[in-house]
């Protein structure tokens, strides 16, 4: 007879009890199916809690002075059963919250990307007023998965041999780490610089730069041509690199600034290229690697007759760079 | 409580009752306990189960089956096995011989779970277990194609037995994706399944990729 006392009290305002036999059956329903629920209970109890407050209240107070012992233990029960139940729906609405940070990154059309993938590769001319960016990270993400598949393509067919790694981990890390460490980087140099560029803006500037990337790599790690290598880079990489050039350039305001920025930003993105070229793809014309295959070691698969050009690109394009800073 | 205002509690009562409440509605399975009931049962029910969702997967149709009663032992059971069938396999014999069972397991479950926050991101209406159940059991036809190409490769490694593993990959690839489509597409807003179809596209063709450039030792 005095728990069904109990129970009235409990009834009247969204019980904790309640609450932990509905959680307990997980069979079939989701984590934040849990959260929405707990999230819901939540608010109907503050919708009721606000109407009965002080009644309730008063009443809990009665209870504990009336009841001794016995109504104490049963308090203690339910105030417990209450802290795990409202510590489980916390923990779970802080999880929803986070996915929800990101969510205003993630609201495109499919029309919209594909306009700025094919915006990436043209260069802006007016560069006197600050060229808007899209701080959108879906785009930037695929491709940087997309470029992610290519390079593992490029990996099989070449048959690298990675050593303490896997094939799979050292592309990712790669090119997440290119697109994650160099924005990071070029965000701290606009910092200095005094550009008018978010984090956001930035990784997704870089991120659609990958576009060019993705061409050129997917082009040639199938035919193997160097020539056509070289032209591409140039072509396809150096467009995407001036279109960034350009944007950053407009949001920068004086020479000095200007010139580090881009030259820092070109340098890197254009010899990123290069360098994912020449690591991760075997030339065909590689045939003596295969006569001393066990001696050589790994990253170095280049063929005989590029290092003397390659050597000679990376000296003019330093030296370039050093005369204009 | 005014009628238990004349109550005085002495110290020698035990302290006894019925710590469970009452509730006024009862929920439906309430009365049917799986506590109690033999092993055999608890286990064909499942087996059940995820024997109905990979027939659901072999005729991908509209139905809410697969997605209402989610669960990861199929997925599970799929992707060790690919992993298994995946391991060791590269012209090369020395420290890294093609992906490792590590490297396969955590591609795919990886994978899964980037795809499921993406749609999620997206605008989606799907819950994340039940994207991940359902990206786990479309697994199935690719490691129906690491059979035959296993088989395939048996019997010889010509340009034939390419063409042949290329065929089946490519086919059980396109139904991979289709299959997944069907089942996560229609939780999105309907201008925005080709931003969901892209990164399931993606991730197959990685697995397809893996399948098709397994060459046994």
């Amino acid at each position: 007879a005095e728990w069904g006392g109990f129970e009235d009290n409990m009834q009247g305002g969204g019980s904790a009890v309640i609450d932990m036999e509905n959680m307990d059956d997980t069979s079939g329903s989701s984590f934040e199916d849990m959260g929405e629920m707990h999230q819901r209970m939540k608010e109907e109890e503050e919708e009721e809690a606000e109407g009965e407050a002080g009644a309730g209240e008063e009443e809990d107070g009665e209870f504990l002075g009336m009841k001794g012992l016995r109504g104490q233990l049963g308090r203690q029960v339910a105030d417990q059963m209450w802290q795990v139940g409202k510590r489980q729906a916390s923990r779970a609405f802080s999880l929803y919250a986070n996915i929800d940070i990101l969510r205003p990154y993630f609201d495109v059309e499919p029309v919209q990307v594909r306009a700025r993938l094919l915006e990436s590769m043209i260069p802006v001319k007016m560069i006197n007023f600050p060229q808007k960016i899209a701080g959108e990270l879906y785009g930037p993400l695929m491709l940087v998965f997309t470029l992610v598949a290519i390079l593992l393509h490029g990996m099989k067919t070449s048959d690298t041999i990675i050593r303490e790694g896997t094939l799979m981990g050292t592309a990712i890390g790669t090119c997440f780490g290119y697109w994650l460490g160099v924005s990071s980087f070029m965000y701290f140099l606009a910092y200095l610089c005094n550009a008018q560029i978010t984090m956001v803006q930035m990784l997704s500037l870089l991120g659609y730069g990958l576009f060019g990337h993705c061409i050129t790599l997917f082009v040639t790690y199938n035919i193997h041509f160097h020539s056509l290598f070289y032209i591409f880079w140039l072509v396809v990489g150096g467009l995407s690199t001036l279109r960034m050039v350009a944007v950053l350039v407009s949001r920068t305001v004086g020479h000095t600034q200007r010139l580090i920025l881009c030259g820092t930003l070109a340098a890197l993105h254009m010899l990123f290229l290069l360098y994912l070229h020449f690591a991760y793809h075997k030339v065909v014309e590689g045939i003596l690697d295969t006569l001393e295959g066990p001696n050589m070691p790994p990253f170095q698969r280049v063929a005989r007759d590029i290092p003397v050009v390659s050597n000679a690109v990376l000296n003019t394009t330093a030296k370039a760079i050093a005369l204009t800073l | 409580f005014p009628g238990l205002a004349d109550v005085s509690i002495s110290q020698d009562i035990p302290v006894e009752g019925e710590i469970t409440v009452p509730v006024g509605s009862h929920s439906p399975d309430e009365d049917y306990s799986t506590l109690d009931e033999p092993v055999k049962d608890t286990i064909m029910r499942d087996l059940k189960a995820v024997g109905k969702k990979f027939v659901h997967v072999m005729y991908p149709r509209k139905s809410s089956a697969l997605l209402r009663d989610w669960d990861l032992w199929g997925p599970l059971v799929l992707c060790v096995s690919l992993a298994l069938m995946l391991q060791g396999g590269s012209a090369d014999s020395k420290d890294d011989g093609g992906p490792q069972f590590a490297e396969v397991f955590v591609i795919i479950w990886f994978g899964a779970v980037v795809i499921t926050l993406n749609s999620k991101l997206l605008g989606g209406t799907i819950s994340f277990f039940q994207s991940l159940c359902v990206l786990g059991y479309c697994v199935m036809p690719l490691t129906v194609a690491m059979l035959v190409c296993r088989l395939v490769l048996l019997v010889g490694t010509g340009t034939v037995s390419f063409i042949i593993r290329l065929i089946v990959v490519g086919a059980m690839f396109a139904w991979s994706t289709l299959a997944s489509t069907a089942f996560l597409a229609d939780s999105q807003p309907p201008n925005r399944k080709a931003l969901v179809v892209y990164p399931i596209f993606l991730f197959y063709f990685v697995i397809s990729w893996m399948i098709l450039t397994f060459t046994p030792q």
